[in-house]
């Protein structure tokens, strides 16, 4: 549904809401950003028993509960909303998404009910240290050994690629280049000759990894030589998804910094009602509502298979990119000095608008892919 | 009506239909039926014309009129507000006299709020309606006032009492608009067309039957018309297409439509014409170039999402369902759009954007654009209105202090003398 949501939906969102606003007050999503793996195993398996959330996607024929992504979407909107610390993208959107656009039928079957649970966080690992998502710029080299395969090279800006204990990983043949001899692997988080570093982030609710290969062990997933497609096919999936967690990110930013414009007094009255801010807030309405109706669209487009789903995307993205970035901007200036605090939550949210806006292509990169796939 | 639904209603006026719709009848003459019937506005009340149909039902009305191609009432703004107003607020008389004749089109109106004084700020009009001997002599300047040079009459919002705060006084009048006091001078745009009107009024006399509810009471009266102005500010746009049947009375009808569309031929290119875009680009040649397919997309970007916002609204009100904020943000959206579209047109048009006319692109149309856009984001209620309205009733931000309220009006800073 594109344009509405089914009462259903609103009843799962709300049902979230509440959850999230207990498990992941700002106080929470401190102690958690503070630490190395940024998340904890208690937390992410309550998330899982409680409310089946890494199972929500995923077929029934493969232990999960066979919803759309109108219904993960409604998730990545609320957990961006919270600033949730946890592996969930990485998990339910990335490394789901391409087992399940390249994984063979024994290969989900294998992989997936263990992520349904729970039990398995995962990640793809697919830029490297030019910090390119596109399948061409690959460069990490796998060689065929024995029955199975060795990779050497890096990758890089690979989301919770320290703590995940399965890594889908995009490598090339020897001697392929641009979208040729590309192929999906899967690495164990203890494989032999597999380096793990947790790179220094500006966000620290985002943590990214950059990782080693040397002649590290790995099985291929789904067909050799064949990724690109479901590669492409699920960066799709994941700037819909972004587009949305960016959105609740957005949204939950203005209510704040209105309710704050709200309780100042300055001069004898509420900052609220100096029209200067009345017309910043009535801005920050109008951007944050544009960008939730294209994220919105955008995932129904997923799931109803639309054919320009590519170019939905990248608008879904390119438009919360500069609707999230220009209301932090917008917030922590309603806040004044405060708001440029560390012990003000604004900065928390700021940092996260930031992280998502270069996360898989800035705004720029998807305009000219939209323009590429729409107006050509 | 015994019962009323969909079936029954669709039953009703599909048997009225087809045993009285004539495309050879003239147009008076077939609305005039139209409106004896009661098909014409079914939703009024059957004492005036109507039929007491719930407004959920009058889709299926139109739906029949659709499929077998009958004409309905005269729809264009002006007679809708006058006609809507007067039923919610005139006299028996006002309404006997009136409401007919304004549903067949026979009398066209026009709307005498704005004046020099009072763009945005309506209430602070200044026009004067003084009641001398047994009738209201009315004396001031109206502006913006589209179609005044064809009206038959006038919905005038005129100050009755200085003694009292701004709102409280005014009043709300129908004033005639062929008689001597009232004079009609078109007002020129920037971008050439004169699609509204100065009127003067130098002891122009309305008698007191046609004063509007009562004395003092002509806020209300206005809020009304606004409200039903805004409510249909887009149907505007879509109804304005006659049928291509043949016929006296679509013969007529396509008439009317000339008559009534004239000041608003410009309007398409007011807003941007963001559909020109990629065709323009490609035929300028700037297609490859990477600086203008920024500005495209984020244009179109805009657009569609604000397209998709509108039509979330909407999907809410036709569910039912309580409208969320993104009802409120049309009228903006479409500001900032017909901008961006109006620079993306002047980047792809480079230095033919120095010409006009029949010497530029498009005979004419890139140019209008370029000298149209401007009034987007005044017209209908400003860019900065827009905002308060936003933060105020959306965003439930606090009033701006106001200096007026509980003032004697005749007490209130007004334009300075130049």
């Amino acid at each position: 549904m594109k344009f509405s949501f089914s009462s259903e939906q609103d009843e799962f969102r709300s049902n979230l809401r509440r959850f999230l606003t207990d498990r992941s007050p700002a106080k929470e999503v401190r102690r958690l950003m503070e630490t190395e793996a940024g998340w904890e195993r208690d937390g992410w398996r309550h998330l899982n028993e409680t409310l089946g959330l890494t199972a929500l996607r995923i077929p029934e024929a493969h232990g999960g509960h066979g919803f759309g992504f109108g219904e993960l979407c409604i998730v990545l909107e609320e957990m961006g909303r919270a600033l949730l610390c946890a592996p969930y993208f990485a998990t339910a959107v990335l490394a789901t998404g391409a087992i399940m656009n390249a994984g063979t039928e024994a290969e989900k079957q294998k992989l997936l009910p263990d992520i349904a649970l729970g039990d398995t966080v995962a990640t793809l690992a697919a830029a490297e240290d030019d910090g390119r998502w596109d399948a061409a710029a690959t460069t990490l080299i796998a060689t065929p050994a024995g029955s199975g395969y060795r990779l050497d090279g890096h990758k890089s800006f690979v989301l919770d690629g320290h703590t995940a204990d399965l890594i889908v990983v995009l490598a090339r043949a020897p001697g392929s280049t641009g979208e040729s001899g590309l192929s999906f692997f899967t690495v164990r988080d203890d494989a032999a000759g597999l380096e793990r570093r947790l790179l220094k982030t500006m966000d620290p609710t985002r943590k990214l990894a950059r990782l080693t290969f040397s002649g590290t062990e790995a099985t291929l997933l789904g067909e050799a030589g064949a990724a690109a497609a479901p590669f492409a096919r699920t960066m799709i999936e994941a700037a819909v998804c972004l587009a949305n967690e960016m959105t609740g990110g957005a949204e939950r930013l203005r209510e704040d910094a209105l309710a704050y414009a709200k309780m100042r007094m300055q001069f004898g009255r509420q900052i609220a009602s100096f029209q200067s801010l009345k017309h910043k807030a009535a801005d920050m309405l109008l951007d944050v509502e544009l960008a939730k109706s294209a994220a919105y669209y955008a995932a129904a487009a997923l799931d109803d298979g639309d054919e320009d789903v590519a170019a939905t995307a990248s608008l879904a993205k390119a438009c919360a990119s500069d609707a999230y970035t220009q209301t932090a901007i917008h917030a922590i200036q309603i806040h004044g000095g405060i708001g440029f605090t560390w012990d003000n939550d604004t900065h928390l949210w700021f940092k996260r608008a930031k992280s998502s806006e270069v996360l898989f292509g800035d705004a720029s990169h998807h305009r000219e892919q939209m323009m590429r796939h729409w107006a050509a | 009506m015994s019962e009323m639904n969909e079936a029954s209603v669709r039953a009703e006026v599909r048997a009225w239909l087809e045993a009285n719709w004539n495309p050879e009848l003239g147009l008076i003459e077939w609305r005039n039926k139209l409106v004896d019937s009661g098909w014409g506005a079914p939703h009024w009340p059957s004492a005036w014309h109507g039929r007491d149909l719930p407004t959920g039902l009058v889709p299926v009305v139109e739906e029949e009129f659709k499929r077998i191609g009958a004409i309905g009432v005269a729809k264009a703004g002006i007679r809708v507000l006058a006609a809507a107003t007067i039923l919610s607020h005139g006299s028996d008389m006002q309404k006997e006299k009136f409401l007919r004749r304004s549903l067949t089109g026979q009398d066209t109106w026009c709307q005498l709020f704005s004046e020099p004084g009072s763009g945005s700020d309506v209430a602070g009009a200044v026009t004067r309606a003084d009641l001398r001997g047994n009738q209201w002599v009315v004396n001031g300047q109206k502006v913006w006032t589209t179609s005044a040079h064809k009206a038959d009459w006038g919905l005038l919002l005129a100050r009755t009492d200085w003694d009292k705060p701004k709102h409280a006084g005014l009043s709300y009048f129908i004033l005639d608009m062929k008689q001597p006091g009232v004079t009609v001078h078109p007002l020129k745009q920037m971008n050439g067309h004169a699609s509204f009107n100065q009127v003067f009024l130098t002891d122009a006399v309305v008698p007191p039957e046609m004063l509007v509810d009562e004395v003092g009471h002509g806020w209300a009266v206005t809020t009304t018309t606004l409200m039903h102005e805004r409510r249909g500010a887009d149907g505007l746009r879509s109804w304005a297409v006659g049928s291509d049947r043949k016929g006296r009375c679509y013969d007529e009808e396509r008439a009317e439509i000339a008559t009534t569309m004239e000041p608003y031929k410009w309007y398409p290119q007011r807003a941007g014409r963001v559909d020109l875009v990629v065709k323009r680009a490609k035929e300028t040649g700037r297609f490859d170039d990477p600086v203008v397919r920024q500005e495209i997309a984020k244009l179109l970007t805009m657009s569609k999402a604000a397209e998709w916002t509108a039509r979330r609204a909407r999907t809410a009100q036709e569910q039912g369902r309580p409208q969320g904020p993104e009802g409120s943000l049309g009228k903006l959206a479409s500001s900032y759009i017909a901008r961006a579209a109006a620079r993306v047109h002047t980047q792809l048009t480079g230095a033919d954007a120095l010409l006009t006319g029949e010497d530029s692109p498009m005979g004419g149309v890139i140019a209008e654009i370029l000298v149209s856009v401007p009034a987007t984001s005044i017209a209908g209620g400003t860019d900065e209105i827009q905002h308060n309205i936003i933060a105020e009733r959306v965003l439930s931000m606090p009033k701006e202090h106001s200096v007026d309220t509980g003032r004697p009006y005749r007490d209130v800073p007004r334009n300075m003398a130049g």
